[in-house]
């Protein structure tokens, strides 16, 4: 089996090897041609050290996010440089912080607007479960209830060292994927479609419903 | 001295020897559009990569270092990523003027490159009128600029668009006054008799004060013509998301992201063709030995380090400044450029009528 | 606190004497409450701007199906927006307010949480993956002799739909977190606008009214947690004036340094996105880097990086670190070397001056009226530090000069919080030295019940000021938390100093008013 490789860090050193090793097995199930391997393998290291990732941020994680683009952590070292504002551009999500009932909509849309292939990282608590607000009457339990999640960092908020730890998690999970064969890509049952969101600026004056108060 | 001319003619005499005449031109239009393109994306990779060391050591950090060595391949990544990213249509975008717009945009920044002379002989378009079509070729860019925002239906996209069709067009009247100057100081408008001109000093040197006027404005408009800060106004990233190319993804979005670096790398390399002495070594007067010394150094060396340097100061320019407003734009082009611009000319015209040059 | 309870019919009539007579200008908070059998109400906190004497009333309504209650948003700009919240969390209705909508709620919740017999159940208000619809209309209500309530008309009199409308946020790099900005543009200039709260609600009042006070600490630190500690530091006050705990010296000097640190390290960040909303990328990265040694500080004797929870009820959690006061003064040292080089890097460039001399400014009267408080008050010539007006730790003790400018615009926003930086360095050097021996912590009770009664307390927070009111009826938690938000008064003052001016200065404005948004929406 081939394991994916972080450049200095040996792939004992990682956690949760189980689970990677686990999702390689699944997708080799399939045998590949030598030619598409290799060209695989091109497009993943390409795509694993180039995640550029949205800036959003809801809370407290937001503020780290920051300080690991700052001087000090630098995640330009690893590729994940540029920070783009427009999602279509964007191949990461970061989901820095609480989502909360009003955010819910908004962040499901600004995943449907990123193009493929894209990820998505849970970062701190609020993120992955709700958090400190988990018995808030306004907040999202968890954003893996709207979108799928790739990497989950736990923290509260996580230290920078935590999500650079994550993105190399993310790294070893974009490094066994398969471009071609498909494996990977097959949209589950009911996944495609999805009821469109409208969504209007108009001014919207019920008068039947003015008209009965 | 070397020259190129004797390459490319003897290649030139190898194709006519082996085919008939008209498929060897057509032979060395492929050839020559080949090599364009390889040196086009190759210099795009370079700038980019330079970029981001140089923004780097400005900003306390190191930059890219973990793929390969010193991070040199992380532009290649960045490439693969972006070759192979999903390009998304938009509902009720004009879809033939929103697929045309990133074209246009790499097509003028590709006809601008293909004019600069990388060395005595070694450039690919070379007439009377040749700081003429420079000009005509660098200023559709904007239109491919303006029809990315008006296409992909959408408002940040839109704003965007409309400040940098009147910034783009507003600066280009700088640039052209500047390159004026220039072309009266020389008296020719062909590039490579331009740079032949500069053999005995440059023109920064030989027009002295109006010449030095002139490169200012010229770096200084030809920074808001590439779009890149302090006149990122069209893409301002803090207001308007991501400007003009908000709705653009993958390879569309990576042209937008090519021709603004390499638009930088054109706007240099024609400041140095017209100020610096493009291609020529640096002499000076009554120091033979060092002089001598100079000419071992190749020309595409001299023109290369020289743009290399220039892109490096606007580089300097981009992290440092911050962003202009909206309505200082017009204010310092029409009012302070513009005029200043005009009264340059004029001086250098009284310059070279009264020979007050060296 | 003994607030003075006043009936319906005389509260505008007498609101206005306190205003106009008595010199009240400043509307400290607006409290909505629920007292059960005894109805709704609301307590304002009115204070004198120049006496700082405080005074307390009350109102209340006894109807909870339609009650209603005067507005006095006309007294004080501010209470257009409290008003709202209160609307929203308690469902009361303020006459002749211009805007009664929901302020962090979606248009479509059913309720009003902070009541007591709200039902949280998911059933009623699932997560809703629709976009929310806005409403541009406005309803108008008429109260009739019979105290009757009725609707006289309808009618869209906010942004209509013929106009260039962009939404700034929720997703929006300037917006410093999720706020949403709905500009109705002509050109690039700004006609109208209308601000949207709320995405980062996380209902932390109504969660403490669950919890023991020790478990509320925990929450303040993620109001606004670039004053993490400042928060906590007004949440323990507030319980140990209660309960009637006196805290060592130490401790006052250790909250101090602390609070000190942390306002250095906001102002730090404020200065970096102030320049990266700007176009500076290099000045954003040079606050970063200099903020990093003030977290080294914190994560030494805290453990914490941004969060630190590090006050407790009685004390601080623990003792401070052997060579805690020579980092300190080295960091200080260091600092003081670095704001030069701000200055020379951002400030004294002339493309930021132009950006932001004469921009968005706020005359005294709009910051009082609208309560902008902190730095923003502080640049348009109003004294309103906390720490000179009510002073509280050890500020009565220390040496500190009160920022003041005149000129109220961008610019003098910035430049306040540059020389706040030096003046807090100033204080932390004067009290480095001499912390006093002695305990860090004084032993409390396992659990803590407070009096019957209501009490405030308050302290001056990175961005304003920080106000806790705690009505508590005995019991292990309290019967109603509420925050003072230092963000929401300068959300309101965005309304008026926004009109007229373009997108980007909407950018420089917001950078420089300097608010977070989890602090807004708590």
């Amino acid at each position: 089996m081939k394991k994916p490789n972080i450049k200095s860090i040996p792939y004992e050193e990682f956690k949760d090897n189980e689970t990677l090793e686990a999702l390689i097995k699944e997708i080799n199930s399939e045998r590949t041609n030598v030619v598409v391997g290799a060209l695989d393998d091109l497009i993943n290291w390409g795509r694993s050290n180039s995640m550029w990732s949205l800036t959003f941020a809801t809370s407290c994680c937001g503020i780290e996010f920051m300080s690991l683009g700052a001087a000090r952590y630098d995640f330009a070292r690893f590729g994940f440089e540029v920070t783009r504002n427009s999602p279509r551009q964007a191949d990461l999500i970061m989901v820095a912080g609480t989502i909360t009932h009003k955010m819910a909509p908004v962040l499901k849309r600004l995943y449907d607007q990123m193009a493929d292939p894209k990820y998505v990282v849970a970062v701190g608590g609020c993120a992955i479960s709700g958090g400190p607000f988990k018995s808030s009457y306004h907040v999202l339990n968890g954003v893996d209830k709207i979108i799928p999640v790739d990497v989950y960092i736990p923290g509260c908020p996580p230290r920078p060292e935590a999500i650079l730890y994550g993105m190399m998690q993310l790294q070893r999970k974009v490094k066994i994927e398969k471009f071609f064969g498909g494996k990977n890509h097959r949209a589950k049952k009911g996944e495609m479609n999805n009821d469109p969101i409208i969504v209007t600026n108009a001014p919207i004056i019920d008068n039947e419903k003015l008209s009965k108060e | 001295m070397y020259n190129f001319e004797i390459i490319t003619s003897a290649i030139d005499h190898f194709l006519h020897s082996v085919m008939p005449a008209q498929l060897a031109v057509i032979t060395e239009c492929v050839l020559i559009a080949v090599c364009t393109l390889v040196a086009y994306v190759a210099f795009a990779i370079v700038m980019i990569f330079m970029e981001r060391k140089v923004c780097a050591a400005f900003q306390c950090r190191l930059g890219p270092t973990r793929v390969g060595f010193w991070g040199l391949l992380q532009v290649f990544a960045d490439v693969f990523k972006m070759l192979i990213k999903e390009i998304i249509s938009i509902n009720n975008s004009d879809s033939l003027l929103y697929r045309l717009a990133p074209y246009l945009v790499v097509l003028s920044s590709i006809l601008t490159f293909s004019c600069l002379p990388f060395d005595k002989g070694l450039q690919v378009l070379d007439f009377n009128v040749g700081v003429f079509f420079l000009m005509a070729a660098s200023s559709f860019g904007v239109l491919g600029i303006l029809l990315a925002g008006w296409s992909s239906n959408n408002k940040f996209s839109m704003i965007g668009a409309m400040r940098s069709g009147a910034q783009m067009i507003s600066y280009e009247l700088s640039i052209g006054l500047c390159m004026l100057t220039m072309v009266v100081l020389s008296g020719t408008m062909q590039i490579s008799e331009i740079v032949e001109q500069q053999v005995d000093g440059w023109f920064i040197f030989k027009g002295h004060l109006p010449a030095v006027v002139a490169f200012i404005i010229y770096l200084i408009a030809g920074n808001a013509e590439t779009n890149r800060a302090p006149f990122d106004l069209p893409e301002a990233e803090s207001e308007l998301t991501a400007g003009y190319h908000t709705e653009y993804s993958g390879m569309h979005f990576g042209f937008f992201y090519v021709a603004e670096f390499m638009n930088l790398f054109i706007v240099a390399g024609i400041a140095s063709t017209l100020f610096l002495g493009g291609w020529t070594p640096l002499y000076i007067k009554g120091f033979d030995s060092f002089n001598a010394i100079m000419d071992y150094i190749p020309g595409i060396v001299w023109f290369l380090g020289k743009t290399f340097f220039l892109i490096w100061v606007l580089m300097w320019f981009r992290w440092t400044f911050p962003r202009l407003r909206v309505d200082h734009v017009p204010t310092l082009e029409w009012k302070y450029m513009v005029p200043i611009g005009l009264v340059n000319l004029l001086i250098m015209t009284i310059c070279v009528v009264m020979n007050w040059i060296f | 606190m003994n607030p003075i309870f006043i009936d319906i019919k005389e509260f505008p009539q007498r609101m206005q004497e306190y205003k106009d007579l008595k010199g009240m200008d400043f509307l400290r908070e607006l409290i909505g409450m629920d007292w059960g059998e005894e109805g709704l109400g609301v307590i304002y906190i009115l204070e004198n701007s120049d006496t700082h004497e405080n005074l307390e009333i009350a109102i209340k309504t006894t109807d909870r199906e339609h009650p209603t209650l005067p507005t006095v948003c006309h007294l004080w700009s501010v209470a257009e927006l409290y008003e709202r919240e209160v609307y929203d969390f308690f469902g009361i209705h303020f006459t002749d307010h211009p805007d009664m909508r929901r302020l962090f709620l979606r248009n479509d919740w059913v309720g009003y949480p902070l009541r007591k017999d709200y039902d949280e159940s998911e059933a009623i208000n699932p997560v809703r993956m629709e976009s929310e619809i806005t409403e541009d209309v406005q309803r108008e209500y008429e109260i009739k002799e019979e105290a009757e309530l009725k609707k006289i008309n309808a009618q869209t009199n906010r942004i209509s739909g013929d106009q260039y409308v962009i939404n700034i946020g929720p997703q929006h790099p300037a917006t410093h977190g999720v706020l949403r900005f709905r500009l109705a543009l002509e050109g690039e200039e700004i006609r109208k606008i209308d601000i949207h709260c709320g995405y980062i609600h996380r209902g932390i009042e109504k969660m403490s009214e669950k919890l023991t006070y020790p478990q509320i600490l925990g929450l303040t630190d993620r109001l606004d947690y670039l004053s993490a500690h400042q928060n906590r530091h007004a949440l323990c006050m507030c319980i140990e004036k209660a309960m009637g705990i006196e805290v060592t010296d130490r401790t006052q000097y250790i909250r101090t340094i602390m609070d000190e640190l942390q306002r250095i390290d906001s102002h730090l960040l404020f200065l970096s996105c102030a320049a990266m909303d700007l176009g500076a990328i290099t000045a954003f990265i040079y606050g970063f880097r200099d903020r990093e040694k003030i977290l080294d500080i914190f994560e030494e004797v805290t453990g914490g990086r941004l969060i630190q929870n590090y006050n407790t009820i009685g004390g601080v959690q623990a003792d401070i670190t052997p060579g805690f006061a020579k980092k300190v003064k080295e960091y200080c040292e260091y600092q003081k070397s670095k704001i030069k080089e701000y200055n020379d890097v951002f400030t004294n460039n002339i493309i930021t001056q132009l950006r932001m001399k004469g921009v968005g400014r706020i005359t005294l009267d709009d910051a009082i009226s609208y309560g902008c408080t902190g730095g923003t008050g502080r640049a348009s010539g109003w004294a309103c530090d906390v720490r000179k007006r009510h002073p509280y730790a050890i500020y009565d003790k220390v040496e500190f000069k009160e920022i003041i400018y005149k000129r109220g615009d961008c610019y003098d926003r910035f430049k306040v919080r540059i020389d706040e930086i030096k003046e807090s360095i100033h204080i932390i050097e004067q009290i480095i030295d001499n912390i006093p021996e002695g305990d860090y912590k004084v032993k409390t009770k396992p659990i803590i019940r407070i009096p019957e009664g209501q009490y405030t307390a308050a302290v001056e927070g990175s961005r304003g000021e920080f106000g806790v009111f705690i009505e508590s009826h005995g019991e292990k938690s309290p019967y109603r938390i509420k925050f003072r938000p230092m963000g929401l008064p300068l959300i309101a003052a965005m309304h008026k100093i926004l009109k007229g001016t373009k997108i980007a200065d909407l950018i420089a404005i917001g950078a420089t008013l300097d608010y977070v948004i989890p602090d807004i929406d708590r």
